[in-house]
């Protein structure tokens, strides 16, 4: 396992994005944040965190995580036990920040828009990555918020982990 | 995390593992069916038939729901408007249907141990919904949910299986369920609905004392008196059993504790259980159905890898 962005770099990131989505949401009131199980789900908890923080208008905003096991387009190669969803709200006209930690192909976000959309219809959804590895798409999807973009090879396994002394680290997992 | 078998034929061949990983699943597919959109892709390329060799109502009902949840398409085969009736054999008809490219198959018989034959020879996924007086897998999958559900956990718990233990296949499951999972149990009925040689064979205490065994647990799981397995008359009359060990509201309240009654139905009410229990606040046996859905929605989703099919 190889460190290939530190903590305080992890850090620093999550407050430019927080940033970047105060800045295109000026109201929270009808916005909702919803992370992708399990890497995306950390990264969302962190920026409603910072968000909360930074700005006055946050406390509205509603906080939640999206399972998407159930939604995979590989799901009868490999049977995986499922993880938790969150939705406690409606997302029914609502302006929803879909989050995730590595955006990769692009399979993880069309399958967490299916999980979406059976819960209702949102206004509009925003995804935010934490790291983007676009020259691996393989389908029309691009974030509306960029941590960092990491060149790699379609082969690497690029991870965010949360190490033993709770500081977040975006590793390369051993081939 | 996978099951250690690819097909579910009885709890008595399950990890606590295993049993832990389908409840677990099915947690997540009970909220699958509070959404607004109750379904979910995942079986989407999979074709189940339920074969019913025997009636049912509710397992039917709940096997087709659950597989249409998981978006699989379904066909229902009942023995009674079929070949069988015109004598052709088991192995025949399943492998007819599956050169119609089935892949998994829901199957009740009146035989203990057809589905078992059938996992023997033929490549399809089998999930056992009641052989003859052997098993019923989901049901005990189900029973252990809604406890779990009710109650917090089921290791150390107390329950009781109250009725006809003789020709239950419920009672089996839930036993070998709950003593895997490290609950207690305790077989409650007349001695002659009771197999003599229970406690040695599957550990558990036996009680011909209605009162004392309600006094004792947590959860009363009450079995309905079989009255179709029945050829022989081992108790004198339905209002004799009743009046022994049917459970009535007077019974419960003068205990002065909680008991979780269950039953899995369908009720002999008046027998078995009184209007006044069945109907009551301590009774959680509406949501036992409920969970029936989620329970068997994990079992399928767990037993419907690529690699089981082919």
């Amino acid at each position: 396992m190889q460190v290939i962005v530190n903590h305080t770099k992890v850090f620093e990131t999550l407050d430019q994005l927080a940033k970047s989505i105060s800045a295109a949401n000026p109201d929270f009131s009808s916005t909702v944040i919803v992370g992708i199980q399990q890497g995306g789900a950390v990264v969302s908890e962190y920026l409603y965190e910072r968000l909360l923080k930074q700005n006055p208008h946050a406390s509205a905003l509603k906080h939640g995580k999206l399972d998407i096991t159930f939604y995979r387009d590989d799901v009868r190669n490999k049977i995986l036990a499922p993880d938790t969803m969150h939705l406690p709200f409606t997302i029914e006209g609502k302006t929803v920040i879909l989050v995730d930690d590595v955006l990769f192909t692009g399979r993880t976000i069309k399958a967490a828009l299916d999980a979406l959309f059976d819960y209702g219809r949102p206004a509009r959804v925003q995804l935010c990555v934490l790291v983007d590895r676009k020259e691996h798409r393989q389908f029309p999807i691009q974030p509306d918020y960029t941590g960092m973009a990491i060149p790699s090879k379609p082969s690497d396994k690029l991870k965010l982990i949360i190490t033993q002394n709770n500081e977040p680290q975006v590793v390369l997992l051993n081939q | 995390m996978q099951l250690s078998t690819k097909h579910l034929l009885g709890i008595k061949n399950l990890t606590a593992e295993d049993i832990t990983l389908i409840l677990s699943t099915a947690q997540q597919f009970k909220e699958v069916l509070q959404r607004p959109v109750k379904k979910v892709p995942s079986l989407r390329e999979v074709t189940v038939v339920n074969l019913f060799y025997e009636n049912s109502t509710r397992t039917r009902i709940s096997f087709e729901l659950a597989e249409k949840r998981l978006s699989a398409d379904t066909i229902n085969f009942t023995a009674g408007a079929s070949s069988a009736a015109k004598g052709e054999t088991l192995l025949d008809t399943v492998n007819n249907i599956l050169s119609m490219k089935v892949d998994m198959v829901v199957m009740r018989h009146s035989a203990s141990g057809a589905p078992h034959f059938l996992a023997e020879h033929i490549p399809a996924a089998i999930i056992n919904a009641g052989d003859g007086i052997n098993e019923h897998p989901t049901q005990a999958l189900l029973d252990a949910f809604s406890i779990q559900e009710k109650t917090g956990s089921l290791a150390g718990r107390k329950v009781a299986l109250i009725g006809d233990i003789m020709h239950s296949r419920v009672a089996q499951s839930n036993i070998y369920l709950l003593k895997k999972m490290g609950a207690s149990v305790v077989v409650c009925g007349p001695p002659t609905l009771i197999p003599k040689h229970i406690s040695q064979a599957l550990g558990v205490d036996v009680s011909y004392n209605l009162r004392e065994t309600l006094a004792w647990c947590d959860v009363a799981n009450v079995l309905r008196i079989q009255l179709e397995r029945q050829n022989q008359v081992l108790f004198s009359s339905l209002r004799e059993y009743n009046l022994a060990y049917g459970i009535g509201k007077e019974m419960l309240d003068s205990l002065h504790k909680e008991v979780v009654i269950m039953h899995p139905g369908p009720i002999n009410r008046g027998v078995e259980l009184n209007s006044d229990v069945a109907d009551s606040k301590q009774s959680i046996i509406l949501q036992q159905v409920e969970n029936g859905v989620a329970v068997r929605m994990a079992v399928l989703y767990l037993l419907s890898g690529r690699s089981v099919a082919e």
